[in-house]
């Protein structure tokens, strides 16, 4: 080959490469823009489990042949939680049960969750006649780790059961059962053999180990060392297995997942510096949101250094509130009431359409395309910080909603 | 059987030895050309998409009845998605070997091998024995390429201005797209006109079309299925029709369709589910601008599937997609002692749509969709050998719609037949 063409043709594409290639690439988005991402401080051990956990949560996708269903939801935890962030009426969930507190009376009907999907030659999952149903739309999955990091002390000292300062709020917590393989951490307070659940739309999860657990096994049908059976369906308590050898996960790899998700990085508020933004945060706080929507935290002593006496803003107090009569779907779970939901976050509200498909599916169900759509909908205990939202003046509405989606 | 021991060649000992015999008769042929003749490709303009496979250019030798060929692409690329780039690589993509030889007059063998990504896969892509009957009517059988869409048959490197292979030919048409089967095929010519048919019957698709990690329908999967070379997955032939029409002045069109079913229906006698079909259709064209001699070329595909509604839609029941690419020589002439040189400039537009439809929670549009632009620049020395530069960017967007990962890169590579 002729020298000349072959030394100009090397040149310029060597050029290229050292000049303009990083300019031609697209850039990457900022980081307040992204909820992926590990928490600042982590030992590189660390940072390779959690790669390690992103690609269980984000690529590892189950089929028939590596353990999904036969009964299931979706096919792998990124289906429902694209880019960490929130879900998708189609990856909405449907749990059924009882509108009494006495347990989930279904349990023996394949409750509480509905499979309401199933590999090819299977049959889905139907709702039992004569059980209640609520539906469940993915929350974000950033910042968990902090929560978690929380004692029990910390989320107790906001329970008003009896609303003895009489500001209409009496925040309880939710107590459940543990499973077997949960472990106790001195941080938990033991209330009657139950443990205080401080994850999922109605606080039914101890810790992010028993989040996991089940959401493999009721989600997506994946069988692990810790929940060995499929999800029961139809009154089937161990229905048609598929070919997938048990577990069909294996353990390594839901402990990954688990650090995965308590290193996933908290959302990062963006225009904190905007004047309108700074005055919708007062309002916030003016108006009762606050009350519940608990702003700032402080971890204590905590086996992941990166994540103990660490000061964040969550703006949850992870404590169940009486929503009123329009949020009650006559569903319980553990001790959480048919009107009773845990107060979801707000960090990376703002964030939200960028996972849902460019619109806002807010509140457990999806329900509220627009934050004031979802405000307009607080009733019970939050009613009263409704009203004086309804109250405010067009200005000050807009303010605060700037705040909340700068968060 | 000639074909199933070709396929069996997956000792990569056998290969190399192959290759090593085959480089030294080119070396040879450089030495004493009277006894190897090159034997130039038709250029008449009257040859379709789904004659590329014997028009090649060949090496022959002698009086054997044997004639050989082959061509390899090497590259190296620059990419990066949303700000995380993997750094400069290179690849060599795929060396492939074709041997033809006419046993009878009117019976030949031809067969294209394949070694991609330096050796780590050895596949079969073409082994098959044509008997010649009459120009309207002949016999195929062995491992052939599904004549689906333009760029099946027709992919050899060296005939192409992008590194990349079109995006909806390699992953909604699964090229290079091969099984093993028995068809007709035949051609009418007259005056400036040419139509020729193909009809073929083949082993096919399997379930993992809608049960694999890619997380969506993904008709390559099947060819992850080696056993598909031996027996059918569910004992029903996949059917493969293309009609195509060339004018030796305004170009050529192909209509094409292939069907089956992919699911196993029944097994051990026992029947598991209904037959569950998936047909793809693909029209594919190219034309040349006279005066120009811009050249466009383009195929569109679309599938369909029957997915069962108690799966997930995640798997999407209607695929879409194509690709257009346009070339335009901007000089030709003798370069730096090449006598037929030319230098084009070049852009591919390309778009796969994976799951065309709507949510049945919500009756909004599903997305799952990429697009392509692919600007670039290619120096052919002589028409078989191609150095190219591309430029490529593609939006992904997810089956939600949410804001697309951007991908881009640059691409420099050479691809040449031998
Ligand atoms: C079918 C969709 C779906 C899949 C698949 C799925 N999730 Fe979820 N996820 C949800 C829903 C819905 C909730 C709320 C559940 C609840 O309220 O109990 C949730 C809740 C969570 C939470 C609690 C968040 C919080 O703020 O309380 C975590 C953590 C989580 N999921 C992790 C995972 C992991 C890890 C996987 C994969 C192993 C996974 N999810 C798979 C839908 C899904
Ligand atoms: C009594 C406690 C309480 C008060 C006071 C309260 N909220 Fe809430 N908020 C909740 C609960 C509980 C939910 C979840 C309800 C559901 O999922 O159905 C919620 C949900 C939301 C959501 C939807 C979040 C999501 O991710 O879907 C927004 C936005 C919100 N609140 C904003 C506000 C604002 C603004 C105020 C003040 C006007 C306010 N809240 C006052 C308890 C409260």
């Amino acid at each position: 080959m002729n020298k000349k063409i072959m030394v100009s043709i090397t040149g310029v594409f060597i050029i290229c490469i050292m000049i303009s290639c990083e300019k031609l690439l697209p850039p990457a988005p900022k980081d307040d823009e992204i909820l992926d991402g590990p928490v600042e401080g982590l030992s590189s051990e660390e940072k390779i489990q959690f790669i390690a956990g992103d690609i269980a949560f984000n690529e590892e996708v189950f089929t028939a042949q590596n353990g999904l269903g036969p009964y299931f939801v979706a096919t792998s935890c990124g289906s429902c939680h694209a880019g960490d962030g929130k879900g998708h009426p189609f990856s909405t969930l449907t749990r059924f049960g009882q509108s009494d507190s006495t347990g989930n009376s279904f349990m023996a009907y394949g409750g509480p969750q509905l499979q309401n999907r199933a590999i090819p030659g299977y049959t889905p999952e139907q709702i039992p006649a004569g059980a209640t149903f609520s539906k469940f739309t993915p929350p974000a999955n950033t910042g968990l780790g902090f929560l978690e990091a929380l004692s029990d002390a910390q989320i107790l000292a906001n329970v008003d059961p009896f609303d003895s300062n009489g500001d209409g709020i009496s925040g309880v917590a939710n107590y459940v059962n543990a499973p077997a393989y949960f472990q106790s951490k001195p941080h938990h307070i033991i209330v009657a053999g139950k443990y205080i659940g401080r994850f999922g739309k109605k606080a039914a999860a101890i810790d992010l180990w028993h989040q996991t657990v089940n959401a493999y096994v009721q989600d997506m049908g994946v069988t692990s060392e810790y929940a060995p059976t499929e999800p029961g369906i139809n009154g089937v308590m161990s229905p048609y297995g598929d070919n997938a050898p048990d577990p069909e996960v294996q353990s390594s790899t839901v402990q990954n997942l688990i650090f995965y998700l308590r290193t996933l990085k908290a959302p990062i508020q963006r225009n904190q510096d905007d004047s309108n933004v700074q005055s919708g945060k007062q309002i916030f706080s003016n108006i009762g949101c606050a009350k519940c929507h608990t702003p700032e935290w402080t971890t204590q002593q905590w086996p992941i250094s990166a994540l103990a006496y660490k000061t964040f803003y969550p703006y949850t107090d992870l404590l169940l509130h009486d929503m009123g009569a329009s949020l009650d779907d006559g569903y319980t779970e553990g001790k959480a009431l048919t009107s009773e939901w845990k107060t979801p976050p707000l960090w990376g509200l703002g964030l939200s359409k960028n996972s849902q498909g460019g619109t806002y599916f807010l509140l457990h169900d999806g329900r509220a395309q627009s934050i004031e759509q979802a405000i307009s909908f607080h009733g019970g205990e939050a009613q009263t910080s409704n009203n004086n939202y309804q109250a405010l003046s067009a200005g000050e509405k807009e303010n605060l909603i700037k705040f909340l989606e700068s968060l | 059987m000639k074909q199933t021991f070709l396929y069996n060649l997956h000792n990569m000992k056998k290969a190399i030895l192959l290759i090593l015999l085959f480089l030294n008769l080119i070396g040879y042929s450089q030495t004493d050309s009277s006894f190897i003749k090159r034997i130039q490709t038709d250029t008449s303009n009257m040859k379709l998409n789904m004659d590329a496979v014997y028009n090649r250019p060949f090496l022959q030798m002698g009086k054997l009845p044997v004639s050989i060929g082959g061509y390899i692409e090497a590259n190296s690329s620059y990419f990066g998605t949303d700000g995380v780039t993997e750094g400069l690589s290179f690849q060599i993509p795929r060396m492939t070997i074709f041997i033809s030889s006419t046993i009878k007059k009117r019976i030949k063998f031809l067969s294209e091998i394949e070694l991609e990504e330096g050796g780590k896969e050895i596949a079969i892509e073409f082994a098959s024995m044509d008997i010649e009957l009459h120009p309207l009517f002949n016999l195929r059988g062995g491992v052939v390429m599904n004549p689906i869409g333009g760029f099946n048959q027709n992919h050899d490197g060296p005939k192409w201005e992008f590194i990349s292979r079109p995006i909806s030919s390699t992953t909604i048409i699964p090229s290079t797209w091969s099984n093993v089967g028995f068809g007709i095929f035949g051609k009418y010519g007259r005056n400036n006109l040419v139509w020729a048919y193909e009809f073929y019957a083949t082993n096919g698709f399997d379930d993992k079309i809608i049960a694999n990690d890619q997380n969506r329908t993904w008709l390559p999967e099947s060819k992850k299925n080696k056993e598909r070379f031996e027996e059918s997955f569910n004992g029903e032939p996949l059917y493969t029709a293309k009609t195509a029409l060339r004018h030796r002045k305004i170009g050529e069109i192909g209509f094409s369709w292939m069907g089956g079913i992919y699911n196993k229906f029944m097994d051990d006698g026992i029947e598991l589910d209904k037959k569950r079909r998936i047909d793809l259709f693909a029209i594919d064209f190219n034309t040349t601008i006279p005066v120009i001699k811009t050249t466009i070329n383009g195929e569109w595909v679309w599938a369909s599937l029957d997915i069962p509604t108690t799966y997930t839609q995640q798997f999407g029941d209607k695929l879409q997609g194509g690709f257009v690419d346009i070339v335009q020589p901007i000089i030709r002439r003798k370069i730096l002692g090449w006598e037929n040189a030319t230098i084009n400039i070049a852009a591919r537009l390309e778009y796969a749509d994976y799951n065309v439809g709507t949510f049945r929670e919500n009756g909004e549009n599903i997305s799952d969709h990429i697009y392509a632009v692919v600007p670039g620049l290619s120096f052919r020395p002589s028409p078989q050998t191609v150095i190219r530069l591309n430029y490529r960017y593609h939006w992904q967007t997810d089956l939600l719609g949410n804001p697309a990962a951007r991908t881009a890169g640059i691409q420099f590579g050479f691809s040449t037949y031998f």
